[in-house]
C-alpha cells in the first residue's frame, strides 16, 4: 500500500510541462500525449496508469530521448535537473542516459543481446560512461548482480541471456539502469510479462533499492493491483489526456474523474458475491480422473532426455451452470489441460468422462461427431480468427462441418451475433476491422454455434484491457448462465478466476495442489504454494469495490451493476 | 481488391516494372506478325552494324539474321519456359511442403531428406547434366528448371504450414470439427497465398535467367531462338562486333528486373501491416 | 559430447546427398535415350565399337541392374570415375587436375562478393536507420538490383568488351600468359591479373544478393528491443552498429552465403567458360561439346560433393558462433 504521505517539499526531480506529442497523419487521433503535466519527486514512485493506447509510455520515452522519428515532441518541456531534455543535443542526451536517468522495459528476453554475456552488458554502461575503470569495474558488476539479488553472481556474470528465467533477466536489467546510480528510474510495464510471484518479488525490489538509494521512480502499468502495491502517486491517462493525478491514497480510494472510476470499477473483485447465481448446478457434464500428460525433452544419439510431467494425475469434475477456474502460473500445465480436454493434443493417461463416456481413447474420426458438444474460446483475439474469413463464414463453418444446412447455419449466426452484442453487419465483415474485445466476441459466438454442453476458455480476457476484459467476462456469465453451459475457465489471475469461478483448481507443476471455493482457497489457503500465491497478489489489500461506493457523485448504479 | 491494386502501383518501382514487363510480353504476342519469317532465316549481309540499315535497325549477326527478330521470339521462348517452369515447381513445392508441414513425423522427415537434397546440389549444373543427357529440348527444359527450382517453394510451404498449424484459428477449426482436408485448403493454404505468390514471381525471373544460360551453353531448344543463345552465338565474335550481344543482353537484364520489381511490389502490397493492439 | 553427436549426424547427412549424387548419376546414364554403353563412349567414343564393347563389359550393362550398381558404387569409391575417350585420360586424373584453378577463382569471388556485399549493406542500412543521406540507401539498392538481373555471362563479355578489347588494361582469356614461363612472384602477380575480370563477373550477383541481405538483415536487428536497451544505455550509435546490431545481423547473412555456395558453382561454369579459365568448369562445358558423359557426370560428382563440404563446414561455423544453438 501507500508508503510516502508526506507532500513533497523538496522541488521536484523531473518536471513535464504541458508536453504534446503529435502523431503522424492517419492515426486514430492527432496527438499520441496532449498537454501532459506532472512531477517526480526523489524518493517516491510515481504510477502512470492506462489502457493501451493511452499513451503512459509515450512521455517515458520521450524524456529518455526514445522516441521514433516520426513522433515529434511539438510543444512543452521536460525538466531534469533543471535542464529541458526537449532542448539537448544528441551528445548531452547521451551521456545523461544511464548516468542520471535510466529505463527498464517490459519483455526482458528481447531487451538483452542474445551474443553477449550478462555481465559484459552491464559493463558496458559503465565504460561508454568512462567509469569505474580498471577492476573497479569487474567488482561493481559483482557487487550490482548481488544487490538485486542474483544467486552466484561470480557465475551468472558469464552468463547467456537466454540461459536466465525471466525474472532473473529482468534483475539484470535492473542491475543495468544501477550500474551508475542515476536519479531517476523509468520502468515501462518491467512485470507485465512476468509471473506473479515473479512480479511480486520485482516489485519488492524496485521498492528497496528505492528506498535505499532515494531515487525517483516513474512506473508505467496498466494493472491497477501494481499500482496498489507500490505506487506513492498515481496519473491516469485515457487516450493521451492526463486525466487524474494525487496521492496513491487519493486516486485509489476516492477516484474523481468518470474514467478513473470507470477503470477501478472494471477490475475484478476479490470476492464474488452470493447473489451470482441464478439458477443450482446440475449433474456432472465432465469428469477427469488422473489425466496425466508428459513431453520428452532434449535427446539424442548419446544422450537421455529429459520427461516433463506438464499434467500430472489431475481429476475434477463439472456440472451443468457451473464454471470451474483453473489458475497458474506458467508451466503450471492449465493451459495443457484445456488441450487434451479438446484433444487437440494426446494424453498419456487417465479417462475424460464426458456425460459417462469415456472420451480419451477414442480416435479423431470417432471424436469430430462429438466435437460439437464441448467447445473451446481462445487466447489470442488476433490470432483466433483467419484473417481471411468473414465473420459470418467463421460462425458458419462449425454447424456447416457437422451437416446443418447453409440456411438454417447463416440464421444462428445471426442470431448469435446478437447475442454477443455486436451489430448485425458484422457478418459481412473481416477479422481485421474490430477490436480485440470485440474479437473475443465473436469468438464466443463461434464457440456457441455449435450449442454445446461444456465451454473451456483458455486465457480468454487476458489479452485484453482491463475495461473491455469486465465487459466480456459479464458477457459469458450472462450467456452461461442463461444455456445452463458447463464452463472451464483458465487462468493465471486469481482475482479473475476469484470473481467468476464457483470453484478453484490451483496448479503447481502439472499437480492439483489445492481446490474449493473461492472464499475458501483466498480466506483459508491450506497448501504452502496457495500461500504464496495468493501473497504474491499486488495491492491485496486494497478493495476497489469500496472505492466506487465510496465515492461521491451520481451515477453510481451504472458502475456498481458492471459486475453483479 | 482495388485496395490491393492501389498500394502495388503506389510502388513506383512495381509500376515501372509492370509497365516493363507489358511491353516485353506485347513484343513477344506480336512476334510472328512484326517479322513473318523465322528468326532463324538469313535475310540480309551478317554484321550489319545497329542503327545503320533502317530495315535492319538492331543489325545482323554473323549469319545475316535479323537480330530485332531474334529478341522478338526470343521473348516468347523466355516468358514461356520462365512461367511455366515455375508453375510446375510451385505446384510440386506446394505439394510437398503442405504434406511436410501438415502431417509432420516421418512424412515432413522423408519429405525434407528429399528437399535439401535437391537444395544441395548445385542447380545450374545439374539443370545442365539433365538437359544434356535427355537431349535438349522444350520439354527436358522446363522440366530440368523446375526439378532444381521446387525446393525453396517447399521450405517455404512448410514452414508457413508449420507456423499456421498452431496457430489459434487452425485449432478452432479443428475444435469445431472440420475435416484435416478441409483445414488444409480452406484455412491454412489461404494464408500462405502471399509469400507463395511472391516467391513465384521472383523464381521466375531466376528461370529466365537459367534458360538463358543454358542456352548460352549451347543446351537450348534447336527450334527455338533464345536470347541466350544471341549471346552465345556474340561471344564467338567478341572481336569482330563488340555490339552483337548487347541487345539480347539488355532484353535479358529489363525483363529479369521488371520481374523482380513486379515481386518486390506483391511482397509490399501484400504483407499484412503492423496490427494495432488494444480494446 | 553433444557437439560429437552434432557433428556425426551432419557428416551422415552430407554423405547421404553425395551418395545420391551418385545414384543420381548411376540412374541418368541407363535413363538416357539409346544404348548406355554408346552413351558412356560418348561422341568420340562411339565411332570406336571395340571401345563401347569394352565398356558395356567393364560396367557389366548385361548384368542385373543391382550387380551393375554395386560395381559402380565399388569404382565411386576408389575413385575410379570412369574414362575420357578423347582426352585419353581418366576422369579423376582430369578433374583433379583442373580442380585447383575452381577453387582459386572461387575463393576470390567468394571473398569479393562476401566483402563488398556486407560493406555495402552496412552502409546502406546506416544511411537509412540514421535518416541522414538516404539517398545512398537509394542508390546502392538501385545498383544492386540492377546488378541482380544483369545474366553474369553476359557481364563477363561486357567486362571484356570494355576492360580487355576497348581499354586493354586486363587481359580476356586464360590463367596466365602463354608461353610466357614466369615463375615465383612474377607468376604471381600475372595469374592477378588474370583473375580480376573473372572474380569480378562471377562474385559481382552476389554481392549484390549479400548486400539486400546484409541490409535486410540490420534493419531488422536494428528495430529490436536489446537495440533500445543500449540506446537507453547511452551507447553512441557507432558502436551500436558495430557491437550490438552487426554480430546479430551478420548471423544469417554468412550461412545464407555458405548455402549459396551451389549456385556459384553453378556460376563457375558459366564464367569460366568466358574468359578461358582452365578450371572444371569449363571442363564441364567442353565434356558438353563434346558429349563426353562420363566427364560430364564425373565434373557433377565432384562438383556436388565440394558444396557439400562447403555447406557442412558453413553450418559447423553458425554453431560455434551462435551461442544459442548450444544445448546445455
Amino acid at each position: 500500500m501507500t508508503k510516502n504521505t508526506l507532500p513533497p517539499s523538496d522541488p521536484p526531480l523531473l518536471s513535464i510541462r504541458n508536453l504534446s506529442i503529435a502523431l503522424p497523419s492517419g492515426g486514430d487521433r492527432a496527438y499520441a500525449v496532449r498537454d501532459i503535466s506532472y512531477d517526480i519527486h526523489a524518493g517516491e514512485i510515481l504510477c502512470i496508469v492506462g489502457e493501451s493506447g493511452s499513451g503512459k509510455s509515450m512521455s517515458a520515452n520521450a524524456i529518455m530521448g526514445l522516441l521514433p522519428h516520426y513522433l515529434r515532441p511539438e510543444t512543452g518541456q521536460i525538466l531534469l535537473g533543471g535542464r529541458n531534455l526537449l532542448t539537448q543535443d544528441e551528445d548531452v542526451l547521451r551521456s545523461m542516459r544511464g548516468r542520471e536517468m535510466a529505463m527498464i522495459f517490459q519483455e526482458p528476453l528481447s531487451a538483452l543481446n542474445p551474443l553477449l554475456t550478462v555481465g559484459e552488458q552491464i559493463a558496458e554502461v559503465m565504460r561508454v560512461h568512462n567509469a569505474y575503470p580498471g577492476e573497479a569495474r569487474e567488482r561493481r558488476v559483482l557487487e550490482l548482480l548481488e544487490l538485486v539479488g542474483l544467486p552466484d553472481p561470480a557465475a551468472i556474470r558469464h552468463a547467456w541471456p537466454f540461459r536466465l528465467s525471466g525474472g532473473q533477466r529482468q534483475r539484470v536489467m535492473i542491475a543495468m539502469a544501477l550500474a551508475l546510480e542515476p536519479k531517476l528510474l523509468i520502468a515501462d510495464e518491467p512485470t507485465t510479462a512476468l509471473d506473479v510471484t515473479t512480479q511480486a518479488q520485482i516489485l519488492a525490489l524496485i521498492a528497496r533499492i528505492q528506498r535505499d538509494k532515494g531515487m525517483g521512480v516513474m512506473f508505467v502499468t496498466h494493472d491497477f493491483g501494481v499500482v496498489a502495491e507500490i505506487a506513492d502517486r498515481v496519473a491516469v491517462m485515457e487516450k493521451g489526456i492526463l486525466v487524474e493525478q494525487g496521492t496513491a491514497e487519493q486516486v485509489l480510494n476516492r477516484p474523481r474523474h468518470p474514467y478513473t472510476r470507470r477503470l477501478i470499477g472494471a477490475v475484478p473483485r476479490q470476492r464474488a458475491s452470493a447473489t451470482s447465481r441464478n439458477a443450482p448446478a446440475g449433474g456432472p457434464v465432465l469428469q477427469v480422473e488422473n489425466l496425466h500428460k508428459t513431453y520428452a525433452m532434449g535427446g539424442g544419439l548419446f544422450r537421455k532426455g529429459r520427461v516433463v510431467h506438464a499434467v500430472n494425475d489431475v481429476s475434477f469434475t463439472v456440472r451443468r451452470g457451473e464454471t470451474l477456474g483453473i489458475v497458474g502460473e506458467s508451466g503450471s500445465g492449465k493451459s495443457t489441460i484445456g488441450k487434451c480436454l479438446l484433444k487437440l493434443l494426446d494424453i498419456d493417461g487417465g479417462q475424460m468422462l464426458f456425460n459417462g463416456q469415456d472420451i480419451a481413447p477414442l480416435s479423431e474420426a470417432q471424436f469430430r461427431p462429438k466435437r460439437r458438444n464441448i467447445q473451446m474460446i481462445f487466447q489470442d483475439p488476433f490470432a483466433s480468427l483467419n484473417p481471411r474469413h468473414t465473420v459470418g463464414r467463421i460462425l458458419c463453418d462449425g454447424p456447416l462441418a457437422s451437416g446443418v444446412s447453409r440456411q438454417q447455419a447463416e440464421k444462428r449466426a445471426r442470431e448469435l451475433l446478437q447475442l454477443v452484442e455486436l451489430d448485425p453487419s458484422a457478418f459481412d465483415r473481416y477479422p481485421g476491422e474490430f477490436s480485440g474485445g470485440q474479437r473475443q466476441r465473436v469468438g464466443i459466438a463461434r464457440a456457441l454455434a455449435m450449442d454445446p454442453q461444456l465451454i473451456v476458455a483458455d486465457e480468454s480476457v487476458s489479452a485484453l484491457d482491463v475495461s473491455v476484459q469486465a465487459q466480456v467476462l459479464k458477457l459469458l456469465h450472462d450467456v452461461q448462465q442463461r444455456l445452463r453451459l458447463a464452463l472451464i475457465f483458465i487462468t493465471h489471475d486469481l482475482r479473475v478466476a476469484a470473481q467468476i469461478c464457483d470453484h478453484l483448481l490451483v496448479m503447481h507443476r502439472g499437480r492439483v495442489v489445492e481446490q474449493g471455493p473461492p472464499a475458501q482457497i483466498f480466506d483459508a489457503p491450506q497448501d504452502a504454494y496457495t500461500r504464496q500465491l495468493i501473497a504474491a497478489m499486488p495491492g491485496r489489500g486494497w478493495d476497489p469495490g469500496a472505492a466506487i461506493l465510496n465515492s461521491d457523485s451520481l451515477n453510481d448504479t451504472a458502475l456498481a451493476s458492471q459486475f453483479p | 481488391m482495388k485496395k490491393f491494386l492501389n498500394r502495388f502501383l503506389a510502388n513506383r518501382g512495381a509500376a515501372a516494372g509492370t509497365f516493363l514487363l507489358l511491353i516485353v510480353i506485347a513484343v513477344g504476342a506480336s512476334a510472328s506478325l512484326l517479322y513473318e519469317e523465322s528468326p532463324w532465316m538469313m535475310v540480309a549481309q551478317p554484321l550489319i552494324k545497329p542503327f545503320t540499315d533502317p530495315a535492319y535497325l538492331l543489325g545482323t549477326d554473323m549469319l545475316g539474321r535479323d537480330i530485332a527478330a531474334g529478341l522478338a521470339y526470343g521473348a516468347r521462348v523466355s516468358l514461356m519456359i520462365g512461367v511455366i517452369s515455375t508453375l510446375v515447381a510451385v505446384f510440386v513445392g506446394i505439394l510437398v511442403g503442405a504434406l511436410a508441414g501438415y502431417y509432420g513425423k516421418w512424412v515432413d522427415d522423408a519429405l525434407m531428406r528429399a528437399t535439401e537434397f535437391f537444395q544441395t546440389v548445385p542447380q545450374l549444373a545439374m539443370a545442365m547434366v539433365l538437359v544434356a543427357i535427355f537431349k535438349p529440348s522444350l520439354y527436358s527444359i522446363v522440366g530440368a528448371i523446375a526439378m532444381v527450382s521446387w525446393p525453396p517453394v517447399a521450405r517455404l510451404v512448410r514452414a508457413e504450414f508449420m507456423t499456421l498449424k498452431t496457430r489459434e484459428f487452425v485449432q478452432a477449426a479443428v475444435v469445431i470439427g472440420q475435416r484435416p482436408s478441409r483445414i488444409i485448403l480452406t484455412q491454412i493454404l489461404p494464408n500462405t497465398a502471399s509469400p507463395i505468390i511472391v516467391t513465384a514471381s521472383l523464381m521466375t525471373a531466376t528461370a529466365i535467367l537459367t534458360e538463358s544460360a543454358l542456352s548460352f551453353l549451347g543446351l537450348g531448344d534447336r527450334n527455338l531462338m533464345s536470347w541466350g543463345y544471341m549471346i552465345g552465338a556474340a561471344r564467338t565474335m567478341l572481336r569482330e562486333s563488340q555490339w552483337m550481344s548487347l541487345w539480347p543482353g539488355l532484353a535479358i537484364m529489363l525483363t529479369v528486373l521488371a520481374i523482380n520489381l513486379i515481386g518486390e511490389g506483391l511482397n509490399d502490397a501484400l504483407n499484412p501491416q503492423l496490427r494495432k493492439r488494444g480494446a | 559430447m553433444q557437439k560429437l553427436s552434432f557433428l556425426v549426424s551432419r557428416l551422415g547427412k552430407a554423405l547421404f546427398v553425395i551418395l545420391g549424387v551418385v545414384i543420381i548419376n548411376f540412374m541418368l546414364i541407363r535413363m538416357a535415350p539409346g544404348d548406355p554403353a554408346a552413351v558412356l563412349a560418348g561422341e568420340s567414343g562411339s565411332s570406336d565399337p571395340a571401345y563401347v564393347e569394352q565398356l558395356r563389359q567393364q560396367f557389366g550393362l548385361d548384368k542385373p541392374v543391382y550387380v551393375q550398381l554395386a560395381t559402380y558404387l565399388k569404382g565411386v569409391a576408389q575413385f575410379d570415375l570412369g574414362y575420357s575417350y578423347r582426352e585419353r585420360l581418366p576422369v579423376f586424373d582430369l578433374i583433379m587436375d583442373r580442380l585447383p584453378a575452381t577453387l582459386l577463382l572461387m575463393a576470390c569471388a567468394f571473398v569479393f562478393a562476401l566483402l563488398f556485399g556486407v560493406l555495402f549493406g552496412i552502409v546502406a542500412s546506416r544511411c537509412r536507420y540514421q535518416g541522414k543521406h538516404p539517398w545512398v540507401d537509394s542508390a546502392l539498392m538501385t545498383a544492386s538490383l540492377l546488378i541482380y538481373a544483369t545474366p553474369q555471362f553476359w557481364l563477363a563479355l561486357l567486362a571484356i568488351i570494355f576492360f580487355s578489347l576497348q581499354l586493354g588494361w586486363l587481359p580476356p582469356f586464360g590463367m596466365e600468359t602463354v608461353g610466357s614461363g614466369l615463375a615465383g612472384w612474377d607468376r604471381a602477380k600475372d595469374i592477378a591479373t588474370h583473375l580480376v575480370l573473372p572474380t569480378v563477373s562471377l562474385g559481382c550477383f552476389f554481392m549484390a544478393v549479400y548486400a539486400r541481405l546484409t541490409r535486410a538483415s540490420m534493419l531488422e536487428v536494428l528495430g529490436m528491443d536489446f537495440i533500445k536497451t543500449a540506446r537507453a544505455k547511452g551507447v553512441p550509435v557507432n558502436q551500436i552498429i558495430r557491437h550490438h546490431a552487426l554480430r546479430n545481423a551478420l548471423l544469417p547473412v554468412v550461412t545464407f552465403a555458405g548455402i549459396q555456395l551451389g549456385q556459384m558453382a553453378g556460376g563457375a561454369v558459366l564464367t569460366e567458360t568466358v574468359f578461358g579459365w582452365p578450371g572444371i568448369g569449363r571442363l564441364m562445358f567442353d565434356a558438353l561439346l563434346q558429349r563426353d558423359y562420363q566427364l560430364l557426370l564425373g565434373v557433377f560428382l565432384i562438383t556436388s560433393t565440394m558444396v557439400v563440404v562447403f555447406n557442412l563446414l558453413t553450418d559447423l561455423i553458425y554453431r560455434f558462433v551462435d551461442p544459442r544453438t548450444q544445448e546445455s
